[in-house]
């Protein structure tokens, strides 16, 4: 058992070498999964950007996601500390990765903590504003703010995006377990983290995308 | 920063341990062989239902409102007096169209010859992913059962087209397919979305990245360039069916209107507005073009190979054909507005739709040329596999050319809502596409069970089958050029069309129960085969391709301990100077010549022949 252990090794081996992207097989199958889920939200950003031209008219998004403080209105406040909570979020991812490779088992393990409370708290903002605009009676129908289709839009695109956040957290939980039990030790090697931290930055990736086409314009 | 040994462990554990119990074996299996089976077998049997639905409404369309009692038994729903009523003939075509497309050709291309060839051809053990593998398939199985379950449903099954454009789709009032019939359409779809993602992902990568030592990407076979492309296609145009399956559900049960705008139903306005059912006819087809890629590309690439060595020659042009198979796919993700030419599209928009789609034949007929180019002066061996090969090539040369009258929006406007679109999908994407798998069917059906098909059988099957479809389709094509609507349940009441349209429909309906008849030889001959079938040798077809050096049927894990390693490309068929009229790619080019190093030179050469000083000791 042991030989043929050994000789499997060996064939993993060469399989790195010889993919046209030196990459392992676990890495070319993210990458490629993540042009799948992009192409995914660029479906449905499409869509919101046709159904948004046909129509005409839309609310006005700074209106809208305004916070009031002191009896002033502040356009766009929570969705601004929103995209840092989650831009920080990937400053620790890297910082997860970072400390993976040098085989830091305490402080991969603290990064991938962080970056999950980062995100578990991105995903807390996101259910003040539904329940925000929920009590002020956007329904997937109708909405007190422009044409039905913004309702319908805002809850589609952020609640996709929020279950990623979330499927990702729950993905960065299972490697922070892996990390902190010793199976990759055993495994002899970390880039498990790595590929976690591709999903994360993605996911990050594609806020920018919402935020600046849902929310900016 | 690539650890490559990275996760051995976990491989070991994944790739090595053989399955013991029957469940792990040959149920809850890992092994791409027994998946591939299971895809196989699934969507033969999802081909079959197909199948017998256009026997249903083929006679409904000859024979209109003729009595058929035993159909009462078939569909309790649609058929209580024994005639089959207007929405049963609706759910019929949609469940024939959705269920051929996605359930049968999809899946047995990708999922059943991709699973089997992929890891064979590029010589490893198994996919890189084995469980993700499992789950492909069981999802897929699950997607099945809904759609066979949807035909149960009280108010019957979807209705509207497999396009289910909305509002016909959308609202439930619509048409009685339109409650939850359609529901289950739309799960049963995404169901199907994601066990083909899961699927193609695994293809993609062990292509890419397990090839064994020697195989390089231009030393692949067609077959799995063809497989791997399609894969890609699906990978990369099935998320905006995805996208609009999901918003048509919101549409059907939140109240939201992307697809709908203010309408009156009945006479009632519905409190809708806003949307726009040509955003879905978007969507849909931008996953409906590269769909029929999906189908065409893994056809393509089988035939070249059963060609190539029916032919006893080496394919003409390979770097071409793996060009062409690339450009077809690229080329397929802008052409989908050709699908919507009479949606009132911007006539000038519709001009770019042209442009592109017309291109779409040049790397068509390149490929075309160099299957005729690879047959040219071979010694053709006339099996069944090799009949089917030919057969694709006629069917796709009919269906392409009359994709070029439908390319152009001039001729497209008029002919749209014929039969002549009938007739094209069908012969250039259906029939092509199973005449593709029936000779992958026949070829590999030796490596996968260990047991030889019967050729006589087989052949009555592709003459049988061969003739019988030219007699639905070239029919078809009539009808449409002289005006005969598609979609339409009745035509007896139509006083535009003349008698002699109704016997031509008879002609239609008799030749595809021929054909159908035909399919019952072929079941009959696959399941007596692998039952009690002539033991079949390593390599029948005295093939070049890894597949064939592995045992038969190949054990668990492929190889043995010691992985084979690749010397030369797969088509060193009649190299001048070698001992055998094939030489397989596991031989080192010091003891037999290869003709890899010449393909260059015979193709300009032109008759694709590896002539001349046949040695390829220098590299």
């Amino acid at each position: 058992m042991a030989t043929a252990e050994l000789s499997l090794q060996h064939e993993f081996h060469d399989y790195t070498l010889r993919s046209p992207f030196r990459a392992s097989w676990q890495k070319v199958m993210m990458w490629v999964f993540i042009v799948v889920d992009a192409l995914t939200f660029g479906s449905l950003l499409v869509s919101y950007g046709f159904t948004r031209v046909s129509i005409g008219t839309w609310a006005n998004p700074a209106h809208v996601f305004a916070l009031h403080i002191g009896g002033k209105e502040i356009p766009l406040l929570l969705i601004a500390i929103m995209t840092f909570i989650l831009v920080s979020s990937s400053g620790t991812m890297a910082l997860a990765v970072a400390n993976a490779y040098e085989r830091n088992k305490k402080r991969t393990v603290l990064f991938l903590t962080l970056t999950m409370l980062l995100g578990l708290t991105f995903v807390g903002c996101q259910v003040y504003e539904w329940t925000h605009l929920i009590t002020h009676g956007t329904r997937p129908w109708w909405n007190p703010y422009g044409p039905p289709q913004f309702g319908a839009y805002f809850f589609t695109l952020t609640g996709f995006h929020g279950m990623h956040v979330l499927s990702g957290v729950l993905y960065l939980a299972i490697v922070a377990r892996m990390v902190a039990n010793g199976t990759l030790d055993r495994r002899g090697s970390y880039q498990l983290v790595e590929i976690a931290g591709l999903y994360w930055h993605f996911v990050d990736l594609i806020w920018v995308f919402i935020f600046t086409m849902f929310y900016l314009f | 920063m690539d650890q490559p040994i990275a996760h051995a462990e976990a491989a070991v554990d994944a790739h090595h341990h053989e399955p013991q119990s029957f469940w792990t074996k040959y149920v809850f299996s890992q092994d791409h062989k027994v998946i591939a089976m299971q895809y196989m077998i699934t969507a033969l049997v999802m081909g079959f239902i197909g199948m017998v639905m256009s026997w249903i409404f083929r006679i409904q369309l000859a024979w209109p409102d003729h009595n058929l009692p035993f159909l009462r038994l078939l569909m309790p729903t649609n058929m209580e007096s024994g005639t089959l009523q207007t929405p049963g003939y609706y759910m019929l075509v949609t469940m024939h169209g959705t269920i051929m497309v996605f359930f049968l050709l999809t899946a047995i291309l990708t999922g059943g010859f991709g699973n089997f060839l992929i890891p064979l051809q590029v010589g490893a053990r198994d996919m890189a992913f084995p469980y993700l593998n499992m789950l492909s398939y069981w999802f897929y199985f699950l997607s099945c059962v809904v759609i066979t379950a949807s035909l149960f449903v009280t108010t019957g099954a979807a209705s509207a087209g497999w396009t289910s454009y909305p509002p016909l789709s959308a609202l439930e009032k619509a048409t009685p397919g339109s409650g939850l019939g359609q529901d289950l359409w739309l799960i049963a779809i995404a169901l199907f979305i994601v066990a083909s993602t899961m699927g193609s992902l695994n293809y993609v990568t062990t292509a890419l990245n397990m090839r064994a030592k020697g195989m390089t990407l231009m030393r692949m076979p067609l077959t799995v360039w063809g497989i791997i492309t399609a894969a890609m296609l699906g990978l990369f145009a099935f998320p905006a069916l995805f996208a609009g399956a999901v918003l048509l559900l919101l549409d059907r049960h939140l109240g939201t209107s992307f697809f709908l705008p203010h309408l009156v139903v009945g006479g009632e306005h519905i409190v809708r507005n806003g949307g726009s059912p040509l955003l879905w006819q978007h969507l849909f087809w931008f996953l409906g073009h590269p769909e029929v890629y999906i189908l065409i590309l893994p056809a393509m690439g089988i035939t070249s190979e059963v060609l190539s060595n029916g032919a006893r020659k080496p394919i003409f042009g390979y770097k071409v054909m793996v060009g062409s198979i690339i450009a077809i796919a690229f080329l397929s993700f802008i052409v989908w507005g050709h699908h919507m030419f009479v949606s009132g599209m911007n006539p000038w928009l519709g001009f770019a739709f042209v442009i592109t789609t017309l291109i779409i034949a040049v790397p068509s007929a390149i490929k075309t040329f160099n299957w005729l180019g690879t047959l040219w002066k071979g010694k053709i061996r006339f099996t069944t596999p090799m009949l089917f090969a030919i057969g694709f090539i006629s069917t796709f040369v009919t269906g392409g050319l009359t994709g070029l009258f439908l390319g152009n929006s001039a001729l497209d406007i008029p002919l749209h809502d014929t039969y002549f679109v009938v007739a094209h999908f069908h012969v250039v994407m259906g029939l092509s596409s199973v005449f593709g798998i029936f000779a992958g069917i026949y070829y590999w059906f030796p490596k996968m069970t260990g047991k030889m098909m019967n050729e006589r059988w087989g052949k009555v099957h592709f003459w049988l089958t061969f003739i019988g479809s030219y007699g639905v389709f070239w029919t078809m094509h009539y009808l449409g050029f002289m005006g005969m609507p598609r979609r339409y349940y009745s035509y007896d009441s139509y006083q535009f069309l003349p008698p002699s349209m109704h016997t031509l429909q008879m002609v239609i309906t008799i030749s595809a129960l021929i054909v159908g008849a035909a399919q019952l030889i072929f079941t009959l001959n696959f399941l007596l085969a692998w039952l009690r079938g002539k033991k079949a040798p390593n390599n029948p077809w005295q093939a070049t391709t890894l597949e064939w050096q592995a045992a038969t049927p190949p054990p668990h894990g492929n190889w043995g301990p010691v992985l084979p390693e690749v010397h030369r490309w797969p088509y060193d068929y009649s190299v001048p100077g070698a001992s055998a009229d094939f030489v397989p790619q596991t031989v080192p080019v010091e003891i037999e010549p290869s003709g890899e190093h010449h393909r260059v030179a015979a193709a300009v050469n032109g008759h694709g022949q590896t002539n001349g000083h046949g040695n390829g000791h220098h590299a």
